[in-house]
């Protein structure tokens, strides 16, 4: 990886800024990285297809925006349907099988997963889908560790749901497990 | 502390016209801070713009003349920065309430401990006899030159609407009763507002054929009657002067220290 | 540089600048894109003793600051565009009574309220004219997270040296993007606090009588000296005046303080002048894309370069005459229609090599903007 740019995006309230947040935080703090992360403010911003930019960088990051991604994730089919054709080429495409009916002509490497499915299952509380997105996104670009997101999670959130979290991060670790990638990112 | 050892000598004579009544207000207040036996440099004076402003440059005291309209949010920020402080603030009716009312509500909904004065004289002397918030439905200005269709506010009851803890009103006949006041404000733990209802012969007294500074001064006193007396019962067309309102409720800047109390605890 | 690691955004880099500065009075009224600055100092400055107060309006804020600060609080307030508007006239009284004090403007779209939510930054012109009257003004802007902690600090360093408001000229990327933030440990970054009068009570104290250098020893109300503060023109004790010489006196004071000093306050950074024949000109977060697409240059071969300006006024426009003065393009990226350009054509010897890409559809102007704006300029087509 010398530099890899993602798109979170889904609706709000599923978690993708903060899951966005998390990921850059980790890369920063615990992995001496370089990241930026961005979103779309407003009252657009709120309802409809919500939206996060991050860099993830060996090195100074000047323009901070993504217009094509490496990895877009996407959580809802309004989601997928505003942003399935940003990928750059070669770029990897990650959504949620229970959320999102994927096209076949995209021309990015699609990665259907069961994270909403699985989560209610093992977990049942869909609050930690984002966690789980996260876990997968790790797994396949091998972006941060594991324990650096566990991290930045001790220093954001309540104790008591550390424990949720980190089952969910492995949960979506696991779905991912078939799908890591050997390189990820450009220059 | 003799009364000329309040004020700057060096800066008399004052800008305002004979049989002005900002001077008679100047003088209570210099009667005021005498009897309280503070230090000069525990006062803060802050003031807008107009006649009436020019007041704070004449008191030997830390004086901050301002822009027109806002010196109760200037003497928010410096009563913030230091409650220890006095913070007295003089204004004229078209600068606490034209432009300045919105500060003035907020700082009354707030119960910050500054002593508001309002010199209401009914019209902007300064730019040279407009109508004001205060003149009144009826009355004549030069922007007014038929009939002035505004209605006036009553100070006292906006003050006490918006949460004012201490609220007072005399006039320029009633020298003694207003120093009394200024006083009674000044130690109140609270926003206090005290209005003065003072002559503008030269611009008010003129237009509305009011008379001369002695007629409109004694105009005070036969218009005017303590509150609760008998007088207002067989006239109800007589203002009332005295304490409108004077209770105790949690003062602004002594609350924050509850605020960093808990920030400090990290109590939410 | 050793110091806490951080992973914020722009406003909450502003406010660690801040606090690092040593601010101790924070009055503002909640703004898009500017709020996180007035929310973070809700929390954080009650925890060091510090007071904040949302006030009824940007006006009333402006003044609460202006009081705090005569008072001896190191102050400021928070905005942006509308906000900025309503605190011009008070702004203006800063200036005219020398109370040091620090306005964060994060420039959003306008005019009017415009684009809440987007980039723009067309408040270069008003930050410089805004208020009434000839007068100077300080207005330093950044564009990363390291930078804008920096330049807050100096905000405050340039207020208590010249006694002057200074105002820090952020825009809606650089405020909302998260990336890192090195808090240096305490006294790394030289702080300069308030020059006291040596004057002793009982004493004539002359509050507006500068030293020999310019500078204007204070003394803070509540302490011992008593004195008179105020908008109109004054003499050195404050009180006001018409007298024809000292008005002449004050108001070349004021501005000469500043203007005499635009290559102490002036802070620029620099890239590849040395061989460049194209010279980028850009500030904020323009910047970013701007320097982006000049490494991108650089890679094949191409000789650009790029100044980023910091300190946007005093306008060092001799500073500005020399680094261009072997270009043979000067191209200013910025995000409103050409606010620093005209004062840049004003600057260089030859104006018409001077040009404008810009960008003022609410979008943030990227680097590919920049290198099809300029194939178009060099007449190379799109």
């Amino acid at each position: 990886m010398e530099r890899c740019r993602l798109v979170f995006s889904g609706s709000g309230g599923q978690g993708v800024i903060t899951a966005a947040i998390i990921l850059a935080e980790s890369a920063v703090i615990y992995e001496g990285l370089v990241a930026v992360q961005s979103q779309s403010y407003g009252p657009e911003a709120r309802g409809g297809a919500t939206r996060s930019d991050i860099i993830i960088s060996e090195s100074e990051i000047f323009f901070p925006k993504v217009t094509q991604p490496n990895v877009l994730v996407c959580l809802t089919q309004e989601a997928y349907n505003k942003f399935y054709t940003i990928p750059r080429p070669g770029g990897i495409l990650i959504t949620d099988s229970h959320y999102v009916e994927t096209w076949k002509k995209v021309d990015s490497r699609q990665i259907e997963l069961p994270l909403y499915q699985s989560v209610i299952k093992e977990i049942g509380k869909p609050i930690v889908l984002n966690i789980a997105m996260l876990g997968a996104v790790i797994k396949i670009t091998h972006l941060v560790k594991p324990e650096s997101i566990m991290k930045t999670l001790e220093t954001r959130i309540n104790p008591e749901f550390l424990s949720m979290n980190q089952t969910a991060l492995e949960l979506g670790m696991n779905l991912a497990e078939d799908y890591a990638m050997e390189w990820i990112g450009g220059h | 502390m003799a009364i000329k050892d309040w004020i700057r000598e060096r800066f008399f004579p004052h800008i305002w016209c004979p049989g002005c009544g900002h001077g008679m207000v100047l003088n209570a207040l210099l009667h005021t801070f005498e009897s309280l036996g503070i230090s000069k440099n525990e006062i803060v004076m802050v003031s807008g713009i107009g006649c009436s402003s020019r007041i704070s440059g004449y008191v030997d005291v830390h004086t901050l003349h301002t822009i027109h309209g806002r010196a109760l949010a200037f003497a928010t920020g410096v009563k913030m920065s230091r409650p220890d402080l006095n913070v007295i603030v003089p204004m004229g009716d078209g600068d606490a309430l034209a432009i300045g009312g919105n500060h003035f509500i907020h700082s009354a909904r707030r119960n910050i401990n500054i002593n508001a004065i309002v010199m209401n004289n009914r019209v902007y002397g300064m730019t040279g006899g407009q109508y004001s918030p205060l003149s009144g439905y009826g009355t004549l200005a030069t922007t007014a030159p038929f009939i002035n269709i505004d209605h006036a506010f009553d100070i006292s009851r906006l003050s006490m609407a918006a949460g004012a803890t201490f609220v007072a009103r005399t006039t320029t006949y009633h020298t003694k009763q207003m120093s009394e006041l200024f006083k009674e404000a000044i130690l109140h733990e609270g926003f206090s507002v005290v209005e003065v209802l003072t002559q503008c012969p030269t611009y008010f007294g003129r237009k509305n054929k009011a008379g001369n500074a002695v007629e409109m001064i004694k105009s005070f006193k036969n218009n005017t009657t303590q509150i609760g007396s008998k007088a207002k019962e067989q006239n109800p067309d007589l203002i009332e002067r005295g304490i409108f309102l004077q209770k105790d409720l949690p003062e602004y800047s002594r609350e924050y220290d509850k605020v960093i109390e808990r920030a400090k605890t990290k109590k939410r | 540089m050793t110091g806490t690691l951080k992973f914020v955004q722009g406003n909450e880099a502003c406010v660690e600048g801040a606090l690092y500065a040593g601010l101790q009075f924070f009055a503002g009224y909640p703004i898009t894109p500017s709020t996180e600055i007035a929310e973070t100092l809700a929390s954080k400055l009650p925890q060091i003793g510090g007071k904040f107060i949302q006030m009824e309006d940007e006006i009333a804020s402006m003044c609460a600051i202006i009081g705090a600060s005569l008072t001896g609080s190191k102050s400021m307030t928070a905005t942006s565009g509308p906000g900025f508007s309503l605190m011009q006239e008070a702004l203006g009284y800063a200036i005219m009574a020398e109370i040091p004090c620090v306005i964060a403007n994060v420039q959003r779209g306008g005019p009017s309220t415009g684009l809440p939510t987007k980039v723009a930054q067309g408040d270069v012109m008003q930050a410089r004219w805004g208020t009434h009257g000839d007068h100077a003004i300080v207005v330093l802007t950044a564009s990363n997270n390291q930078d804008v902690f920096n330049i807050t600090i100096e905000a405050f360093n340039v207020a208590e040296t010249y006694r002057t408001p200074v105002i820090l000229l952020f825009d809606e990327v650089v405020a909302h993007m998260r990336e890192r933030l090195t808090v240096p440990e305490k006294n790394e970054i030289p702080l300069v606090e308030r020059l006291q009068t040596s004057v002793k009570e009982g004493v004539d104290y002359h509050p507006y009588l500068p030293r020999e250098d310019g500078r204007l020893p204070m003394s803070d109300f509540g302490g011992v000296h008593r004195y008179n503060v105020t908008g109109l023109y004054h003499d050195m004790w404050g009180f006001p005046t018409a007298t024809p010489a000292i008005v002449d006196g004050l108001i070349h004071h004021l501005t000469d303080k500043i203007r005499n000093n635009v290559h102490v306050i002036t802070k620029f950074k620099e890239y590849y002048l040395e061989d460049s024949s194209t010279v980028l000109i850009s500030y904020g977060s323009a910047a970013r894309s701007a320097l982006h697409h000049v490494l991108n240059r650089r890679k094949r071969g191409e000789n650009i370069g790029l100044i980023e300006l910091q300190t946007l006024w005093p306008f060092h426009g001799e500073l500005i005459r020399e680094k261009c003065k072997n270009a043979r393009l000067i191209v200013v990226v910025e995000m409103n229609l050409g606010q620093l350009y005209r004062q840049v054509k004003m600057a260089v010897d030859r104006p018409e090599r001077v040009f404008l890409a810009n960008r003022v559809d609410g979008v943030f102007i990227t680097p590919t903007d920049i290198k099809n704006m300029l194939r178009l300029i060099q007449g190379r087509g799109v």
